[in-house]
């Protein structure tokens, strides 16, 4: 059995260390992982994708429409538009953090995330919705939206994660002063979404 | 150790079990890790790696280690190669010592390029063996044995990775790296090392031998080339009914088959599980590792056992036209379908769900409840899209506090009004073409800005002609475009965005840096004294994020008769810190002061600024002070945060 993870967002928010850490967690477990990133011109503010599949019954790097077990979005618009990768029994893991483009600036169109969530709850059978912005206030630090949101994917059997492994890619991947604050990132991330 | 490896690591590590002991390369989207990640093993290995300052020197270098022994690797995207085609097409008749292999990143789509030409017909072109990996994994074992064969066969050989096996990432057993390969150095021998008419007309006899008989039959036993039955729902392995069907591939298509095919045969299965699997034949799939020179025997025996085929590839269709030129050769009656025969797509790259469309209907399985499944993800994907909300576009943009954006505004303030040309170069500051700054009128190819902007001048002296050009590009293919505008006498402003990287790229030292791939701090080569020595008057370097003195500037220099400069100098934000330059606070708006006339984000497009309840907001996350919107504020309602 595979199990097939779509992380997306904004570029710079985060999405790679996040496809790492699940990688380095299931490759722990001695299970095969195939990944694939966005890298270049689209980084800059555009849209990005990282697929990362776990298991041995493999062939394409990227999750094929109707084929990702989780989606971990860090923003919901990306959701929204990320959404037909999902299996009809898969979990998303979204924030409500919406990033403004900038096209949008020019035009006065601004963004909710309500709508955005709405329409995610009515189409996917499990969401599981994390205010990172406050969470990410109250513990100090912009920067853990990314071990947030895994930490509430922890809470679904669809993920095959383990705390354990997920502990150890952080210890693994994460600067030495960042560890304690990310290990705590993924015990709120649990609690939120639980 | 297994570790997780991306496929241009792969490529890397690849070279390093072959002992190369020379690394040479420009950067260039998704060429750029492979030798980043040689780099990184220079002190276990030993290895020789170094930026060039471009493709065309990178090949030379490497080619002068060749020819004393040494294993070269040289590396770079596709439009690199058109750089590179002037010496890689001479050594070809020249030949090589030590191995000698030249990866050549393909991009379809594209999606970080200018072009979708395909390096599998250079191959053809200049008689070089092709490689074209299906996975990291396979890049790996293909770059070892890539340069066994680029000594075997005394040339240089292309390994054609594309983007999706460049940024896959796989969990890979990598063992320990050898030290580099052991060389016995130059040996003078001018009949072989100088290149002749006389040498040339007996090489290419030989090379042509090699290529039409030799390596054919020697790449129809590779590895890499291989052909298999797959069943599709029938498990028995009966023969195969009339029409028998075959498909052709490879590169990253073939992962895409097989995911498509291994989902196409589930939902038969689960469709007939209670009918006659009968209905479902099995199909061929020929794999294709080594386009070129194209395995011709082991193709016949694929076509003799098959009655059509499709060839299912990217970009050009090379394996297509090798099927059709092999039907033809050998009398064969076989069809072959693909992107000339209008069956697959001619342009962009494939998905397992293009593939898997192109599949159904090649094996017609449509009617046979395969098309179940299909059809109902397609209505549910209907029903998704009927009361899907609006969706942000989010084309790439220039980075909240990016210089170039000064530049660009303080030129196309000074020159507001004037009949101008802006003409663009590849790098970031390609995204000066987005609106609101508008401010990239062409863009062709590297170091295209100067040699235009002269090429404007000259049919329209009246037109305010200016270019535009990285630190970086510059190095790569501006200076001889400066020389050829001076010595013409062309006038133009040349704007040299100075931003001390090669942004786009992800951040690679160039000479104007100061710093190289072996760690070495040496003298930073001097844009402003080059352009001076070629004549370039006046030359002013100046801080874009001030914006009065950049206009003045601008202005200035306009006036200039002849070929002026103006050196933009300011650090990409992303390597500022590591110059030692101080963070900046970031900016916030005054709300009581701004009167919302959307100044700020009409003029400029910075990603930090947005529009909230009729007045502008900053968002402090993104800000890095940069204060080109407090200097452009009309009532100096923007102000740096204590």
């Amino acid at each position: 059995m595979n199990t097939n993870f779509l992380l997306c967002g904004v570029g710079g928010q985060g999405t790679v260390l996040a496809s790492r850490l699940i990688s380095t967690a299931a490759m722990a477990r001695g299970l095969d992982v195939h990944s694939a990133e966005t890298i270049g011109m689209a980084q800059r503010g555009g849209s990005v994708v990282s697929h990362v599949r776990i298991g041995d019954a493999v062939f394409s790097p990227l999750i094929p429409c109707g084929g990702a077990d989780v989606i971990i979005a860090f923003e919901p618009a990306e959701a929204v538009r990320c959404l037909p990768y999902l299996k009809k029994e898969g979990v998303i893991a979204v924030s409500t953090k919406v990033v403004q483009p900038t096209t949008a600036s020019l035009t006065g169109k601004v963004f909710e995330s309500e709508p955005m969530l709405d329409y995610l709850k009515q189409h996917a059978k499990k969401v599981i919705v994390i205010d990172t912005d406050a969470l990410c206030k109250k513990m100090g630090s912009s920067k853990i939206a990314n071990t947030l949101l895994l930490g509430a994917v922890l809470t679904v059997s669809e993920s095959s994660l383990s705390y354990d492994d997920l502990e150890g890619a952080i210890k693994q991947l994460v600067k030495p002063k960042f560890v304690d604050l990310n290990i705590k990132a993924i015990k709120a991330g649990q609690a939120a979404a639980r | 150790m297994r570790q997780m490896v991306m496929g241009n690591e792969a490529i890397a590590l690849g070279a390093l079990q072959a002992g190369v002991n020379v690394v040479t390369g420009y950067p260039g989207t998704p060429s750029t890790e492979i030798l980043e990640n040689c780099a990184k093993c220079r002190n276990e290995t030993g290895v020789y790696v170094e930026w060039s300052i471009n493709e065309k020197a990178a090949v030379e270098v490497a080619a002068g280690a060749s020819y004393s022994g040494a294993r070269t690797l040289v590396t770079m995207k596709q439009v690199g190669l058109n750089v590179a085609s002037d010496p890689v097409m001479c050594l070809s008749y020249v030949g090589i010592k030590g191995g000698m292999v030249i990866v050549v990143a393909d991009d379809p789509g594209p999606i970080s390029s200018q072009t979708e030409q395909d390096t599998r017909t250079f191959g053809g072109y200049s008689k070089l063996p092709v490689f074209d990996p299906s996975s990291p994994e396979e890049a790996y074992a293909m770059m070892i044995e890539a340069f066994d064969y680029s000594e075997k066969y005394n040339t240089p050989v292309i390994v054609r990775p594309t983007t999706r096996v460049c940024h896959a990432y796989a969990s890979m057993d990598i063992p320990e790296l050898p030290k580099a390969h052991k060389y016995d150095g130059f040996v003078k021998d001018t009949q072989r090392w100088v290149i002749f008419p006389r040498t040339s007309y007996a090489n290419h006899k030989r090379i042509f031998e090699r290529n039409t008989t030799i390596l054919p039959d020697d790449f129809s036993k590779s590895k890499y080339n291989f052909y298999r039955k797959l069943s599709l729902g029938d498990k028995t392995g009966k023969v195969m009914e009339t029409p028998r069907r075959g498909i052709i591939t490879g590169g990253i298509s073939y992962a895409y088959i097989c995911e498509a095919l291994s989902m196409l045969t589930s939902a038969a299965n689960k469709t007939n599980s209670r009918t006659d699997l009968k209905s479902v034949n099995p199909v061929l799939l020929l794999k294709v590792g080594t386009p070129y020179p194209f395995p011709e025997k082991q193709a016949v025996q694929f076509l003799k056992e098959v009655d059509e085929v499709i060839a299912i590839e990217e970009l050009d269709p090379v394996l297509e036209q090798e099927l059709i030129f092999v039907c033809g050769k050998y009398h064969l009656s076989t069809k072959i379908f693909g992107k000339l025969s209008g069956d697959v797509q001619c342009a962009g790259e494939n998905t397992v769900e293009s593939v898997k469309t192109v599949l159904n209907k090649y094996l017609k399985l449509s009617g046979e409840g395969v098309s179940a499944s299909e059809a109902e993800c397609s209505t549910e994907h209907n029903a998704l899209d009927s009361d899907k909300p609006d969706l942000p576009n989010r084309p790439p943009v220039l980075c909240a506090g990016c210089p170039h954006r000064a530049s660009f505004y303080a030129v196309k303030q000074a020159m507001k009004g004037k009949k101008t040309v802006f003409a663009g170069d590849i790098g970031c500051y390609t995204l000066g073409n987005a609106a609101p700054l508008d401010m990239t009128d062409t863009c062709l190819c590297m170091g295209a800005d100067i040699t235009m902007a002269q090429g404007f001048y000259h049919v329209d002296p009246e037109r305010h002609c200016f270019s535009f050009i990285g630190d970086s590009t510059f190095f790569a293919s501006g200076i001889t475009g400066v020389v050829n505008a001076v010595y013409n006498q062309s006038k133009q402003t040349i704007c040299i965005l100075d931003n001390s990287t090669t942004a786009m790229t992800g951040h690679q030292p160039h000479p104007g840096t100061g710093v190289t791939m072996m760690g070495d701090v040496v003298n930073k080569v001097s844009i402003t004294k080059i352009l001076e020595a070629v004549g370039v008057t006046p030359v002013i370097t100046i801080d874009p994020m001030d914006l009065d003195a950049s206009v003045m500037a601008v202005k200035a220099a306009d006036k200039a008769d002849g070929v002026s400069a103006i050196v933009f100098k300011s650090p990409c934000i992303y390597v500022a810190s590591k110059l030692g330059y101080e963070a900046k606070k970031s900016f916030a708006v005054d709300q009581s002061k701004c009167i919302g006339c959307k100044k700020c984000i009409t003029e400029l497009g910075c990603p930090a600024i947005v529009f909230k309840n009729g007045k502008a907001f900053i968002e402090s996350s993104q800000c890095v002070g940069c204060s080109i919107c407090a200097q452009v504020c009309p009532v100096n309602a923007i102000q740096r945060q204590a």
